[in-house]
């Protein structure tokens, strides 16, 4: 009797299936990358809480209204200038820095703004307080926001590049990958100190 | 030279062995890649806001979402302003269970590295955000991150 070969399986439609999940996957796949600016939330106040007084000078205020318009500083304005106003305010280094656990900060000797008596005293003091009404749009905020941290991210930046002749955003990566790397560490909290982000969110207007 | 003299020959036909290999690999990759949505969103998915300064967020466990827009379902109305928590539309209110019940679920050690993500349509209005930002406050779920795409500066 002869010896019968096996049949092969045929194959050929395995590609088929292949394709089907294939194409399953891509149907349902969603590549979210979730992304996202990032905001610490002060913590509540005590219920006897006094806010301190703060020179007029030092608050750098934006306006939102109900019609996605800004006002920044009593003065109507673009968005798109909201960054350069931003950095004009921080940067303007017109006086002493504020007294920290009793080691006074000085002048601000890394500023190269006018200096003017009208605007901040320096980095650490200047506040930015954003108010906005209930009905503005969700966008427009976040714009406002961004272009906020886009001010802080220059001045940091520009600072970084002085002193450590590397652009911050190099520098916070470098010790994110070695955290016990200390003389990296200095470097950053130095940047960081010396630009604060002192954003806050004043209560909305109904 | 008759070396060089072209053998006469049909088209050769492409050899399709290796198809279903590049596609197991495409598979594969999407399979890996692939996140079932765990969550049936009951409003239309929002129009993120763009900013560049964005952030990635990391540590997709210790990440709870609350999405803001309009209701798909009518009977909420047309603003975009309704928030949804887990699978359902709640309210302002709700906030600050969904977010111990999210505590509930990762170690004491990580608690504090939790991040509120907060998915708000770019009409929604702020009025909305700040009343989630004062709950969230109060129960101390401090770090947040407003979902936005990323654009070039």
């Amino acid at each position: 009797m002869a010896r019968r070969e096996t049949p092969e399986i045929n194959a050929g439609s395995m590609a088929d299936i292949a394709f089907l999940l294939l194409i399953f996957f891509l149907v349902t796949t969603t590549m979210n990358v979730d992304s996202g600016v990032s905001k610490k939330l002060s913590e509540k106040p005590p219920a006897d809480y006094v806010p301190p007084i703060i020179k007029e000078k030092n608050i750098f205020e934006v306006n939102i209204n109900r019609n996605n318009e800004l006002l920044v500083e009593g003065e109507r304005m673009d968005i798109k200038d909201l960054q350069e106003a931003t950095i004009t305010f921080i940067d303007n280094g017109g006086g002493e820095g504020k007294v920290e656990e009793g080691v006074a900060t000085g002048p601000c000797n890394y500023c190269k703004g006018e200096r003017s008596e009208k605007s901040s005293d320096h980095p650490n003091k200047a506040i930015i307080s954003v108010q906005s009404d209930r009905l503005t749009e969700y966008g427009t905020y976040l714009a406002v926001q961004d272009q906020l941290l886009k001010a802080y991210r220059e001045l940091r930046n520009r600072l970084s590049m002085e002193k450590y002749k590397t652009p911050f955003p190099e520098l916070e990566e470098a010790y994110k990958k070695d955290k016990q790397n200390e003389s990296l560490k200095k470097k950053v909290e130095d940047i960081k100190t010396s630009y604060p982000q002192i954003i806050s969110d004043a209560e909305p207007t109904n | 030279m008759s070396k060089f003299r072209k053998k006469k020959k049909g088209m050769p036909a492409v050899n399709t062995a290796a198809l279903p290999d590049i596609v197991f690999m495409l598979l594969f990759f999407f399979m890996v890649t692939t996140t079932m949505r765990e969550t049936d969103l009951k409003i239309d998915n929002p129009r993120l806001p763009s900013a560049s300064e964005v952030k990635k967020l990391e540590h997709k466990s210790l990440v709870s979402t609350i999405y803001i827009g309009k209701a798909k379902d009518l009977k909420y109305g047309s603003s975009f302003n309704r928030i949804q928590l887990n699978d359902k539309i709640s309210t302002a209110d709700e906030v600050p269970a969904f977010i111990i019940n999210a505590r509930s679920k990762v170690s004491e050690a990580e608690v504090p590295f939790m991040t509120t993500s907060i998915k708000a349509d770019k009409e929604s209005s702020v009025g909305t955000i700040i009343d989630i930002r004062l709950k969230l406050r109060d129960v101390n779920a401090l770090k947040i991150s407003y979902s936005a795409s990323k654009t070039a500066d």
